[in-house]
């Protein structure tokens, strides 16, 4: 497979580490309430969509980028490319 | 029809004229008591045990394809109970024993071959968790021994043992353990299934769930609406597809896993051997063929085919530790989608729907699993409690933190 | 020996003969021959046995869809099993030995099986083998076994080299036939990055096999001049003698370049290259692949498929028969008779099932319409066929054409499924190409030469344009559109003899309908239950007919009964190709400690730590063990001082404004108010609650922290730091850089290691109060040398350990030897340092395996609840706080004189070792110069309470069975006086 890094091109995806749902992004908050149910849910349950899926990668034998990358799982056609980080902020993680 | 001797001499001796299909090809009824969905190794075997040993009656086994098209039909057909968790090995070790009597059980031969797996270890660390991991298979009623070097060299002197990046320290080796004919053992318990009176319908998609206050009555499928007690759900790989219209969602990724095999070779290899410091395993098939793998691509897929660097290096693996095989070819790569748990671990266990039970997340474990599970499964759904030895591959594991994670590698399901 | 077979013409280069050898029998072929064109020249017929049923088998195709002429190519080290006859480009001294033969070829004791044929049908093996029980195991597969499979490997290292490279392109071709030529020199002139590929050694396709008129000169001509143009262009590559063997996703094709297997000897170069080709566009032009007819007996040495036939004759000069009968379904096979018969070659008679009139005028050969060949004899080699007419022919060779397959492979590798195609009587590619992807020619039903020049034209002009380059003007070349028609005829049937249909595999058309009659009736299940079309052809030949027989069989078409799925490769592709040069000392990258080159002038003992090669001990003269090493190692920090690289733990640079609040985050004990010039020891968890990690962290100023993880977990620290900081606090003012190569780092333990780094660390008050425990400082070392010092213990020592950029480490430990020398100071290596930490109770991977909680090592006092940490909300679930948990202790050996093993678990006295009675394990053990005994740490259920116990350490692998007292982790020093000392 091939990532187009939004700041380095088109890279093989070899050079880059998996990690799974964007949603790992949306980290609930540890002294909320419902903290422990919250944080189960968060970490252990997946939609695993047979279709459209926004991912995070990170390039490891890279310039260390976290990417979220929207690909389906069914063709691993990629549709578009992201920094985590814009992500992250877009999704309400400033401070 | 039984197989005995006589019976392949008399369809020799009459132009093999004789023999009946192997299963019926019933249209479904409007109701079932069992309602089996997804026809692979798990869901027949569930079949199976749940008929002859429970005495369950109208059973039916919905399969979306042909029987044996899931994961059953696609994998590297290694039987071991290897395993160091306790939540784990007494599973495999019943599963294991169960394959040591399925011809017998069967009246099949699915070709269970007992010619061992070895696990090679290259650190002192490494060689000290396998005796860890020997000492509960032996506790657990399991074979197991740990090997020197000296003795690796005497059982398999074709390892590189010259000039191996990481030497060969140890290893821990179980004789019974094996490879099964894995299509062989679908077939063998759709047809005993079948002979207990179990309905085996193929081209049967189940397409929902029929749910009435809070209970499963049934399934929606592509031949019409059938009504069932309780409702088994056996579909790993598309175990969330299929539970997202029960509307659950599950601690589950699906992931693909590679395998190849090689051209059929004159006896190689003793048995499995699986390289501890590369993502490198290998058998030798019946047929002759080199069956072998690594790990996951490593990204979510539906895909069931995957891509050249995880090909690549399983090959790199392979020749180091074993380089004679550099001029045997490969000659076919496929993917399997796998249902990826997050600790690694499968689930066989109630739902929180009255009615609806499930079985998945084998990982790429599932196979060797495959008496187990159907055993467990059928015990589940005729006690409506947990067999002993599945009673820590429960959904509610990760609230309570029972994790059975033998890797060690946690809520990350494309490591384990 | 004369080659009887060979006649006038073909490509091969009669001024250049090659001697080799088939079973040890001297032969001499031309330069330009195969293997197989070769053998068929000196008349070798019968070349190999089946599979199954060991059956005479001869050569079938002249490609690499050959079934049965597979050899065991070369000798010792080099033996190359189940080679096609058909692709071996002959070189001199070239051997060749025929396989699956139990004695001569000629008599195989294993043919018995042939004549046991009507009880070894589809599935036999699945009713059978079962009675009784063990005799399966012990006799019926060894038998099974031995005698399956093909060719044998040697069990010799493959002593030859592969090459792995990468290759970017416009456009990849796939075959150089006409369609694929015709392409190349559209794109080419366009100016597209061109590559063009073709599994054959020479360009062409089948323009090199039959005659034809291009452009008006020869097809044979119009391939040179074509080749002349692509020669000259400079963007565009030919890559003979390689296959693109898969399609991978987003235009990533794997390629094979057969480099030196045509040569006797690779010379040390390289025998094989695997190519990764990254294409903007692909075109598929890889012709079509004629299928048999199956009819009774068909699978007689001298049953070929008609197109070779020609080919060999065309091509290499080869005539494989003196009489021979064509059997054909479609009007390729006539061709092949006006072919033959214009080389002089006797054809006797075209057999055609048609009910038509003769699709060509041959004078002097019988033309039978409406008839097919319903026997055959000639046990090694064919020498009659019956026709359903009743006629008997005397014929040495039977041409067979059941029409063509395109071969759609490539297009269909990510799973897309060809449609059926009635007027051509095959698959052709559906419309589910993969992403970038485009067919031409004969693979996509354009079977015709015409068509499928124009259709490459057509189809590279299109590309190009997509490209946004301009298309030339040039016009596609002209030829004609010969006859193809074809009759939907698969099958003699209504005869009581086997018809082959897969041919090595010996599957006949009564498998496949005994495979219907029991109910395996969908197309996987008769690929699987008969085994058709898994043999190392992958059913190129045979699938279709097997696919035709069993819709016939059930009664449903041929698109109703679907296809089994196309798997890569196209053909097979070596092993040792896919594994390039990472074998060997070059699996993995090595990495070596800035003191490697010294501690190996000391003569150490290294171990493979990850990539990592570390010391392990230091042997000196006089020591009989390692352990003696290591004892001595010990012994001699614990009294004086020693020291040890460290260099390979993970080193992660931390700054900014945040970095503080930062590292609270990511670890679970407090961190934020950690003052500037000390170190804290840091618990790190997964967000699962597992610890993972651990290691120390020093405040070197305000905004700058330099963290350290275990040598493990470098890498995966890092990256989940670099996960925290963009994804969890995106606007958090750190970051992060691994600093694990860039600095030398040395522990310098014992009780005067304080002495000895005073002579190396400049000015700096290094008394207890000036540098205390858990100080840490930028420094200069050695009067000027940058560095850092920080002081830590990982032995229970009074310790410090001391870093310098990674270029000065060499030159430190050094200096820190020389430094050290009045006190004795000792090198130590892993396993001492190992000993040292479990003396001491610090835990280790060996401990924190992944598995284990802040709870299970007794430092739940670490996870605070003041503050949300990763893993501090599910570190507490309940099972993993439970009171039956496992808990870190420390184990003694009641007698001193037993030993301990690693991987031993715990038990009751008086308990059988079940998994109901295990209560826990042994991690880690050493023999303690200390305690002068062995000691060791493990987890053991509710252990932090049961010191003083007796129980047993059980390790049945290792057949050992010992007393041992549970203590406390902290074994040496638990007060820890001496490292703060």
């Amino acid at each position: 497979m091939i990532i187009n890094h939004p700041l380095l091109g088109p890279r093989d995806a070899n050079e880059f580490i998996h990690l799974g749902d964007e949603s790992m992004i949306d980290r609930p908050d540890g002294m909320g309430e419902h903290a422990a149910k919250n944080f189960h849910e968060y970490l252990y349950l997946r939609d695993n969509p047979a279709g459209k899926y926004r991912e995070l990668w990170y390039h490891e034998a890279g310039d260390r980028s976290w990417l979220v990358v929207t690909r389906d799982t069914v063709t691993h056609e990629i549709f578009n490319v992201e920094l985590a980080r814009d992500v992250a902020r877009s999704r309400g993680r400033s401070k | 029809m039984r197989y005995s001797a006589f019976g392949i001499l008399k369809q020799g001796l009459t132009g093999n004229k004789g023999w009946k299909p192997v299963w019926r090809e019933p249209e479904p009824k409007k109701s079932y008591d069992y309602i089996i969905v997804g026809g692979g190794g798990h869901g027949l075997a569930t079949a199976h045990y749940l008929a002859k040993v429970y005495g369950g009656k109208n059973i039916a086994v919905l399969e979306k394809g042909w029987i044996g098209s899931g994961n059953i039909g696609r994998n590297t057909t290694i039987v071991r109970s290897n395993y160091g968790l306790e939540g784990n090995q007494p599973f495999y070790e019943m599963s294991l024993k169960l394959w040591e009597g399925l011809e017998q059980d069967l009246n099949y031969n699915a070709m269970m071959s007992q010619r061992g797996i070895l696990n090679l270890a290259h650190s002192d660390g490494q060689r000290d968790a396998y005796a860890k991991r020997g000492n509960a298979m032996l506790m657990s009623g399991a074979d197991a021994e740990l090997l020197d070097r000296a003795a690796i060299q005497k059982m398999c002197p074709f390892l590189n043992f010259d000039n191996e990046r990481f030497p060969i320290k140890a290893g821990l080796l179980q004789r019974r353990a094996g490879t099964a004919r894995h299509d062989a053992v679908a077939w063998g318990y759709a047809r005993s299934a079948d002979l207990h009176g179990v309905d085996i319908i193929q081209n049967c998609e189940v397409t929902g769930f029929q749910m009435k206050n809070g209970k499963c009555l049934g399934v929606q499928t592509s031949k019409g609406m059938i009504k069932a007690k309780k409702t088994a759900v056996c579909v790993a790989g598309a175990s969330s597809r299929v539970m997202e219209k029960a509307g659950m969602r599950l601690p589950i990724e699906s992931h693909v896993l590679q395998a190849f095999v090689s051209e059929g070779l004159k006896p190689t290899i003793p048995g499995v051997i699986t390289y501890g410091a590369g993502h490198f395993y290998v058998s030798q098939s019946d047929k002759g063929g080199l069956v072998f793998g690594g790990d996951l691509d490593g990204y979510n897929s539906y895909a069931q085919r995957g891509n050249l660097p995880v090909v690549e290096d399983v090959c790199s693996g392979g020749m180091s530790i074993m380089p004679m095989i550099g001029r045997a070819r490969l000659l076919r790569m496929w993917g399997g989608v796998m249902d990826m748990s997050m600790d690694g671990s499968p689930f066989i266990d109630k739902t929180g729907i009255e009615g609806l039970y499930f079985n998945g997340g084998w990982c790429y474990g599932g196979f060797k699993a495959t008496p187990a599970s159907g055993y467990c499964y059928a015990h589940l759904l005729a006690t409506d409690t947990s067999h002993e030895n599945a009673s820590q591959m429960r959904l509610d594991r990760f609230i309570r933190g029972n994790m059975i994670d033998e890797k060690g590698v946690g809520a990350q399901p494309n490591l384990h | 020996m004369k080659q009887a077979h060979r006649i006038n013409g073909g490509l091969v280069n009669k001024s250049k003969p090659i001697k080799f050898t088939f079973n040890n029998k001297q032969m001499t072929g031309y330069e330009g021959d195969t293997l197989a064109s070769a053998l068929l020249a000196n008349g070798q017929r019968l070349v190999g046995r089946s599979f199954k049923y060991h059956r005479p088998r001869g050569i079938f195709s002249s490609g690499s869809e050959e079934p049965n002429a597979l050899v065991q190519l070369r000798s010792g080290a080099h033996q190359e099993p189940n080679t096609r006859a058909t692709v071996v480009e002959l070189f001199d001294g070239l051997t060749s030995e025929s396989q699956n033969h139990r004695g001569s070829l000629d008599f195989d004791i294993m043919s018995v099986t042939d004549l046991l044929s009507p009880f070894l049908g589809a599935g036999f093996y699945y009713k059978t083998f079962m009675w009784p029980k063990a005799f399966w195991e012990k006799i019926y597969e060894p038998i099974i076994r031995s005698s399956a499979g093909l060719g044998s490997l040697s069990k010799l290292e493959d002593p030859d080299k592969y090459d792995k490279g990468f290759l970017h392109c416009d456009l990849l071709i796939a075959g150089a036939g006409p369609s694929g030529l015709t392409a190349a020199l559209a794109a080419g002139r366009a100016g597209a990055r061109v590559i063009i590929a073709d599994e054959d050694f020479l360009l062409g396709g089948r323009l090199l096999e039959e005659e034809h008129t291009v452009s008006g000169i020869s097809g044979q001509d119009w391939v040179q001049k074509s080749k002349d143009e692509l020669d000259a262009m400079p963007n565009v590559r030919i890559l003979t003698r390689t296959t693109v063997y898969g399609s991978y996703d987003h235009g990533i094709y794997g390629a094979l370049e057969r480099k030196t297997d045509h040569l006797a000897d690779s010379g040390n170069k390289p025998r094989q290259v695997l190519w990764r080709i990254y294409s903007k566009r692909a075109m598929i032009c890889g012709g079509a692949t004629e299928r048999s007819i199956a009819f009774p007996n068909n699978d007689r040495p001298g049953i070929m498929l008609a197109g070779s036939v020609r080919a060999y004759a065309t091509r290499y000069g080869v005539a494989a028969g003196t009489n021979i009968a064509i059997f054909t379904n479609n009007d390729s096979g006539w061709q092949t008779a006006v072919e033959l018969v214009s080389k002089g070659i006797n054809v006797t008679a075209v057999i055609d099932p048609r009910d038509t009139a003769p699709r060509a005028h041959i004078p002097g050969v019988a033309m039978i319409m409406g008839a097919s060949v319903c026997d055959t004899q000639g046990r090694k080699g064919l020498n009659r066929i019956t026709l359903t007419n009743g006629q008997v022919l005397n014929v040495d060779c039977l041409a067979v054409s059941g029409g063509w397959s395109p071969n759609v492979h490539l297009t269909c590798h990510q799973r897309g499924r060809p449609i059926w195609n009635d007027e051509i009587a095959g698959f052709v590619p559906g419309g589910n190409l993969p992403v970038g992807q485009s067919i031409a020619g004969a693979s996509n039903g354009e079977m015709t030469l015409g068509a499928a020049i124009k259709s490459g034209h057509k189809t590279a002009n299109a590309i190009v344009k997509e490209l946004g380059l301009s298309p030339s003007r040039s016009q596609a070349p002209k030829a004609e559109d010969e006859g193809f028609a074809i009759m939907q005829y698969w099958h003699v049937a209504g005869y009581k003899q086997r018809a082959w249909i897969d041919l090595q595999n010996d599957v006949t058309s009564k498998d496949v309908k005994q495979s219907q009659a029991e109910g395996f009736k969908s197309v996987e299940h008769l690929k699987r239950y008969t085994t058709l079309g898994m043999a190392t052809d992958q059913g190129k030949t045979s699938n279709i007919l097997g696919l035709a027989v069993m819709a016939e069989a059930t009664g449903k078409t041929i698109p109703e009964t679907g296809t089994t799925i196309f798997r890569p490769p196209y053909s097979p592709v070596a092993i040792g190709a896919f594994g390039g040069r990472e074998r060997g000392q070059h699996f993995h990258p090595t990495r070596l400690t800035p003191s490697h080159n010294w501690a190996d002038e000391q003569g150490a003992e290294f171990v493979e730590v990850g990539n990592w090669m570390r010391a392990q001990w230091f042997p000196k003269s006089g020591d009989k063990t390692w352990r003696d090493s290591v004892d001595r190692e010990v012994k001699k920090t614990r009294k004086s001082v020693g020291v040890c690289d460290v260099s390979t733990l993970g080193k992660i640079d931390i700054k900014g404004k945040d970095a503080a609040e930062f590292l609270n985050k990511i670890y679970s004990n407090p961190f934020a108010k950690v003052p500037v010039g000390r170190v804290r020891y840091g618990l790190m968890l997964r967000e699962d609650g597992i610890c993972y990690d651990d290691g120390t962290t020093a405040r070197l100023a305000e905004h700058h922290f330099v963290m350290t993880t275990t040598t493990a977990n470098a890498v995966l620290v890092y990256r989940n730091m670099e996960f925290a900081r963009q994804c969890l606090f995106p606007d958090l003012d750190v970051h992060l850089i691994s600093t694990t190569d860039q600095w030398a780092q040395f522990a310098i333990a014992g009780p005067n290691s304080r002495a000895v780094l005073s002579k190396i660390i400049d000015k700096v008050d290094m008394s207890n109060d000036g540098f205390p425990f858990m100080a840490c400082s930028d420094v200069t070392v050695c009067g000027g040398t940058p560095g850092r010092l920080f002081r830590i213990s990982f032995s229970g020592e009074l310790a410090y350990e001391v870093a310098v950029p990674a270029r000065y480490g060499d030159a430190l430990i050094r200096e820190i030897m020389a430094a050290g020398e009045e006190f004795d100071i000792t090198p130590y290596g892993t396993e001492a340092l190992g000993v040292m930490r479990i003396e001491k109770g610090h835990v280790t991977g060996a401990e924190l395996n992944g598995q284990m909680t802040a709870f299970n090592v007794n430092m739940n006092n670490m996870v605070s609840v003041k503050k949300d940490s990763i893993g501090s909300v599910l570190s507490r679930r309940e099972v993993m706080v439970a009171d039956n948990q496992v808990r870190l202790v420390g184990v003694k050996t009641v007698e001193k004189t037993d030993s301990l093993s690693s991987g031993a678990h715990f038990l009751a006295k008086n308990d059988k070792p079940t998994t109901a009675n295990d209560q826990g394990w042994i991690t880690s053990v050493c023999y303690s110069p200390h305690f002068e005994q062995h000691i060791g740490l493990g987890f053991l259920e509710r252990g932090h309470e049961r010191h003083g116990e007796i129980i047993r350490a059980w390790d049945g692998v290792r057949g050992t069975d010992v007393l041992v007292e549970i203590v406390s982790s902290h074994m040496y020093d638990p007060e820890g006086g001496l490292q703060r000392g």
